[in-house]
């Protein structure tokens, strides 16, 4: 087994401010090369929080990263002013979920990626232009040549995300972070999004990781799906596993609550009441006040995270794996 | 319900069964947009170009279609909250604001709308209690009968009136808004209930409960639903009628299982067919249709969706499809030229096949 390309342990990320919040409790994850990790969760549940703390966006004086992230054998947490800015981008890259506020509106696409490519390389100002309208045609921009002197607001959205990830992959980063990055867009344009970045992600051998909270989105792009609820991992496995045979009460409620034609004139299964405050969490379980089988362990211990054969859970009361 | 002195007279059914609640003839409105350099012509947005549809009693009209097609522009020229430039409706056999028909006041207590942000459509300075009861109360009821009947709706849609009544919309979540939301609609006692993309910003647990409470509600206050989503899951879950939208205009609409089992418009084929697969062992192979959808200024001329459809023909430039019922079943019209024998367009409509492609992996 070669060593991971990512590989986090017991990571941690505090806010304090006014009060503290414990966005992301002790998760732990492993991720080979050229692998898609899907992180599920609900708004509130800290995956895009994780992935902004994996590239290091939050400042330390306000948000306290605890535990061990290593990547591509560096560790993330102790880089420094040249390292820092090499990492970013030039390891590890993101596309966030709207491109139009992550672009700057006074710029063209195409100074914008010539100026990400110069900062990683040295390369001549018309070379790293090639390079530029090269990627800009990668990621299927028709006319890619009039869209590189386009600013961001002549635009459509789904150029826009176009844009974005080849602004993302410019580098050739390792490891992509993809931030919801269908999530503002028309449903025939985020088929698009997901087709291209599947086929970027082979072409490039890279390793993303892709938040949402659309499992239908999961399922396209990712090999292995870990499910978030308020700051933790409670679920990890490959696709098909979690898909089919859940076994954390909470991943079988959100299968069970995603609408289908199955369940037409019927009512659906849904669970009950909302996601838990973050600034003060519950003891125990954080699912537990909604969970259908929680007993008194749940609402005093949290449940630790156990190895299953390739799936690892933090659950108390596993369903067993039941024909769903 | 029916004691307090709002819900005398007009809310009774007047039309009979037969009578649909709600019909919208060739409605229309278009946005004017600066325009640039000096006398330039005067550009218009194509919101709503010529849209109509009826809705029966206690059924739900779904309204589908990409951002920018004119589904809430739709709803909210439906619910008088800005005037069409031409365009007329009948509400329950009544012309709406017209001579002998029924009086706007009279029509606006009948109808109530949810709206997608939830924080945004309340008022922040009033407690929740307050605001389903200020619109009763604007309406002349008196203050003690307009907050019992607060309480007993916050009951209704799952809140504790004690616990929930006296605290303001920042101190709820968004699923808790959304109810408090539903329940000031349900205040008058309305017969239709135009909700737009009532469920979309929630998540997805909290979305099945307010979905189950719209159907409990719909059933038991025999309410009619206007319900306008871009989640075609959500749509199919919850409609009978289904009709689909591209660019202001109505390219499909039909029974639900009509659209989502025979759907004969490529752009609803296609809209269909971009859903993401929940099945890892069938992935989407190949996109439907590329491209975006096309500015509405300046929509495309003859069919508008013509520049991304793969059977557009010169025809389809040439000449704008009429609205037909298809062969099958005559509740189910279309919009295309597949559909009008005597248009000209070679290719047989067809609703198995996308241009040949298979779109899904095969599981193995």
């Amino acid at each position: 087994m070669s060593t991971p390309l990512v590989s986090i342990k017991d990571m941690g990320l505090r806010f304090t401010a006014k009060r503290t919040v414990s966005a992301v409790n002790q998760i732990s994850l492993e991720l080979a090369h050229g692998e898609v990790l899907g992180l599920l969760g609900e708004s509130g549940s800290g995956k895009s929080a994780t992935l902004r703390a994996l590239l290091r966006l939050y400042p330390e004086s306000r948000a306290k990263v605890s535990g061990q992230i290593r990547i591509d054998g560096q560790d993330v947490l102790s880089l420094k002013g040249r390292a820092l800015e090499q990492y970013r981008g030039g390891t590890v890259s993101m596309v966030f979920q709207e491109p139009g506020l992550a672009f700057d509106p006074v710029y063209t696409i195409g100074q914008q990626i010539v100026q990400a490519i110069q900062a990683h390389a040295a390369v001549s100002q018309q070379d790293a232009a090639e390079q530029a309208l090269a990627m800009l045609e990668r990621v299927q921009i028709p006319q890619a040549r009039r869209r590189f002197d386009a600013y961001p607001h002549e635009l459509s959205g789904g150029m826009r995300q176009r844009a974005m990830i080849a602004l993302a992959l410019s580098c050739k980063p390792k490891l992509l972070l993809a931030d919801e990055p269908t999530t503002a867009l028309d449903a025939t344009v985020q088929i698009q999004i997901l087709l291209l970045l599947r086929e970027l992600q082979k072409e490039m051998n890279m390793s993303v990781i892709f938040v949402t909270h659309d499992i239908g989105a999961a399922v396209e792009v990712a090999d292995r799906i870990a499910v978030m609820y308020a700051g933790r991992i409670v679920e990890q496995g490959a696709v098909a596993d979690i898909v089919h045979r859940p076994l954390h009460p909470y991943t079988a409620g959100l299968l069970a609550s995603s609408v289908g034609a199955a369940n037409k004139g019927q009512p659906l299964q849904a669970v009950p009441g909302s996601p838990p405050d973050m600034s003060n969490p519950p003891v125990g379980c954080a699912f537990a006040p909604r969970c259908s089988r929680a007993s008194d362990i749940c609402r005093t211990e949290a449940p630790p995270v156990e190895q299953l054969g390739g799936r690892s859970l933090a659950c108390w009361f596993p369903l067993h794996s039941e024909p769903t | 319900m029916n004691t307090h002195p709002l819900t005398v007279d007009i809310h009774q059914d007047r039309g009979g069964p037969k009578q649909a609640l709600l019909e919208v003839r060739e409605l229309k409105k278009y946005f004017p947009v600066r325009s640039t350099g000096f006398a330039a012509a005067p550009k218009f947005v194509h919101a709503v170009d010529g849209v109509s549809f009826s809705v029966a009693k206690g059924q739900t009209l779904g309204i589908v279609g990409e951002s920018g097609c004119g589904k809430s522009t739709t709803a909210r020229l439906v619910a008088k909250l800005m005037a069409p430039d031409s365009g007329s409706m009948v509400f329950d056999g009544d012309g709406v604001d017209e001579f002998r028909g029924i009086a706007l006041k009279d029509f606006r207590r009948n109808l109530q709308m949810v709206f997608q942000d939830s924080f945004a459509s309340l008022n922040p300075r009033l407690t929740v209690a307050q605001t389903i009861a200020f619109g009763p109360q604007v309406h002349g009821m008196g203050a003690q009968e307009a907050n019992q009947l607060a309480r007993d709706l916050l009951a209704r849609v799952g809140m504790e009136p004690d616990q929930f009544g006296a605290r303001y919309p920042h101190e709820l979540s968004g699923g808790q808004r959304q109810r408090v939301n539903i329940a000031r609609a349900l205040a008058f006692d309305p017969r239709l209930l135009i909700l737009d993309e009532a469920v979309a910003a929630l998540d997805k647990s909290v979305q099945a409960q307010v979905l189950n409470l719209l159907q409990e509600l719909k059933s038991e206050r025999q309410l009619t639903y206007l319900f306008i989503s871009h989640d075609l899951h959500v749509v199919h879950y919850l409609s009978d009628q289904v009709m689909v939208m591209y660019l202001g205009q109505i390219v499909e609409i039909g029974p639900v299982e009509r659209i989502y089992g025979h759907a004969v418009h490529p752009y609803t084929q296609a809209l269909l067919s971009a859903v993401p697969s929940m099945d890892p062992a069938q992935r989407t192979l190949a996109s439907p249709i590329s491209g975006d959808p096309p500015n509405p200024i300046d929509p495309p001329a003859g069919c508008r969706f013509h520049d991304r459809c793969p059977k557009a023909q010169a025809v389809c430039k040439a000449q704008a499809p009429r609205l037909l019922s298809v062969a099958a079943d005559a509740a189910h019209q279309v919009a295309c030229h597949l559909n009008d024998p005597q248009s000209g367009h070679g290719a047989p409509a067809s609703s198995a096949t996308y241009a040949g492609l298979p779109l899904r992996e095969v599981s193995a």
